[in-house]
């Protein structure tokens, strides 16, 4: 399809990816400037693109309103841990089961891929009994452990094996004839290789877990413990009403600084998910 | 890590007869996958079988009673009204979603494949809203989708009175699809957008040659070829649909009525909300049936409509 375009319907075409942007991003801005927005402002007629007049206090009511501080280093903390964990776990068993040679490989590796069948919502009630026997409600394990070890890892291991599965094996093959244990291997030549799939597992297990919101609510139960998602539908008034712009001003704190990570390696991001694993 | 470091012995040493490469390998291999293996055992096959244990029983967490009632729960489960409500509000979704979604997410990358200056701007703008925390999105939402908020706020400036979107039911219901759709519609679009770019350009131009009008080639050469990425994320977009909690916990707790109330939200309710912990765990396993039997159907679709396997 790409042939050259005349002029009048290139201008067509940016007319149209304009007006289909608005949903995508007047949300995000529209976050941002309610945000700084007086409380008589945010719902004004008409709407007020730019604010009008700027009231920054709503952002030291966040902090003031809660421990917003330990709530950002808890969801911070965990989604590094699972990202860590996950890479690490799931680049192992992928490689396993794309290159090493074992008894029950193919029946280990269909038992594990039942976890893609089974979202974690379905096990939500027996994994809070069991956390709640191991005294681990209300703290953040259950949070650490089910995504590293539990279904969410599964696809992660998948992408990871599909990607393995095409790596040639002969770079593998001549370190093998230089001695080389399967250790060695895997840390040595294959990990350095993989580079690409492990960028994608680690951007979506990191917003996986930065976005989690169920789990949180079941099983923490102290305002220190909270995550961000849940922290941020806290900020309501006496009457369980939402504090808008306070809640706006957390929630621009969420989510601008992944989205300018985003924005300065988005092509790592963008090409990461497109092309590993998925494919296959 | 360490461990298989340890116990398998370095090639260095002379070969003993018993650890054959064979047999090391096989050492190597067990234990990369045991953390996953013993995982998956612990926080998904264990608690399957918990679930299905729970659900033959009555449990009241108050009272402290766990009792054997075999089939009990299933019967309410056929008899529960508000279930065959909330089945209805669950189906509707995932299909309204589905369909969004993916036509959506072809027509953002078809138009994202034309070569337009600045193209990757547009790509990168589209798909800032799934780097976007998901609470954070369905908060601005919520504002936005107020009775006096911004939507209706533009919608009053061209002379329009806008609905109460998220206390109408239907206007409830296309809100949480909307903004489930434009959250995540990024991810399918790259998706499709690396599908289209793996089409050989040679194709095209011999359809042009033949004097193939755009649609047809668009029917007869892209959609054939790019079938195998639609199927795969279509069962990915409709198992994620059955998941979608937060959204709806945050915008309108399954309300007006139970016209947003999907399966895994009501499960929620029934287990955490009301402890009907026995009764929550029918659900759930009513909701891994659905989900099973949902990707096993497309799976199984496969052979008949996906043009080109490989």
């Amino acid at each position: 399809m790409k042939t050259e375009i005349p002029p009048r319907l290139k201008l067509a075409l940016y007319g149209l990816l304009c007006v289909l942007l608005i949903p995508f991003v007047f949300p995000t801005w529209w976050m941002v400037t309610s945000s700084v927005k007086p409380i008589s402002d945010i719902f004004a007629f008409p709407p007020q693109l730019l604010p009008q007049s700027y009231d920054w206090s709503t952002y030291s009511r966040v902090f003031e309103l809660q421990p917003f501080v330990r709530q950002y280093w808890n969801s911070a903390y965990i989604a590094a841990l699972v990202t860590a964990g996950t890479m690490i776990l799931s680049s192992m068993a992928g490689y396993a089961f794309a290159r090493i040679r074992f008894p029950f490989a193919n029946t280990i590796f269909m038992v594990v891929l039942l976890g893609l069948l089974i979202p974690s919502e379905v096990t939500i009630v027996p994994l809070f009994q069991m956390f709640l026997k191991a005294g681990m409600v209300n703290t953040h394990w259950p949070l650490i452990l089910v995504p590293i070890f539990g279904a969410p890892s599964v696809f992660a291991t998948f992408v990871m094996r599909q990607f393995f599965v095409t790596l040639p094996v002969e770079l593998e093959e001549a370190a093998r004839v230089d001695g080389l244990g399967r250790f060695k291997i895997f840390r040595k030549i294959a990990l350095p290789l993989a580079r690409p799939a492990l960028a994608s597992v680690a951007i979506f297990t990191f917003l996986h877990s930065w976005n989690l919101y169920l789990e949180p609510i079941v099983f923490l139960s102290s305002a220190d413990k909270f995550t961000l998602p849940q922290a941020l539908t806290q900020y309501v008034d006496a009457y369980g009403g939402p504090m808008w712009n306070i809640q706006l001003a957390a929630a621009t704190l969420t989510a601008l600084p992944v989205l300018i990570v985003f924005i300065i390696a988005q092509k790592q991001f963008v090409e990461g998910l497109a092309h590993t694993g998925l494919k296959g | 890590m360490a461990v298989a470091e340890d116990n398998a012995p370095s090639e260095g040493r002379a070969p003993s007869p018993f650890w054959t490469i064979a047999r090391r390998d096989s050492l190597a291999g067990f234990l990369f996958i045991a953390p996953q293996l013993v995982g998956i055992v612990t926080f998904v096959l264990i608690p399957l079988g918990l679930v299905f244990w729970y659900s033959l029983h009555e449990w009241n967490v108050l009272a402290g009673t766990f009792t054997y009632t075999g089939t009990q729960n299933y019967r309410m489960l056929v008899e529960d009204g508000s279930l065959v409500e909330v089945l209805g509000t669950t189906a509707v979704f995932s299909a309204g979603l589905v369909i969004f979604n993916m036509s959506l997410a072809l027509l953002l990358a078809v138009l994202l494949n034309q070569k337009l200056a600045g193209i990757t701007v547009f790509r990168t703008l589209f798909f800032s809203p799934v780097v976007v925390s998901l609470v954070a999105w369905t908060i601005v939402w919520g504002f936005l989708l107020q009775k006096n908020g911004g939507i209706n706020g533009v919608l009053q400036v061209f002379g329009i009175e806008g609905p109460n979107w998220l206390r109408g039911e239907v206007t409830a219901m296309i809100s949480v699809i909307a903004v489930q759709v434009f959250k995540n519609v990024g991810l399918n679009m790259v998706l499709f957008l690396a599908a289209l770019q793996g089409v050989p350009n040679e194709l095209y131009e011999a359809a042009r040659i033949d004097g193939a009008p755009r649609f047809k080639q668009f029917r007869r050469i892209t959609l054939p070829l790019i079938s195998p990425t639609i199927l795969l994320t279509s069962i990915i977009t409709i198992v994620g649909s059955l998941q979608v909690f937060a959204q709806i916990a945050v915008l309108t707790q399954g309300g007006p009525g139970l016209s947003t109330t999907v399966l895994v939200y009501y499960l929620y309710q029934q287990a955490f909300q009301f402890h009907f912990f026995g009764y929550g765990s029918t659900l759930s396993i009513l909701l891994f049936v659905i989900v099973a039997v949902l990707t096993f159907a497309q799976w199984q679709m496969r052979k008949r409509i996906v043009f080109h396997e490989n």
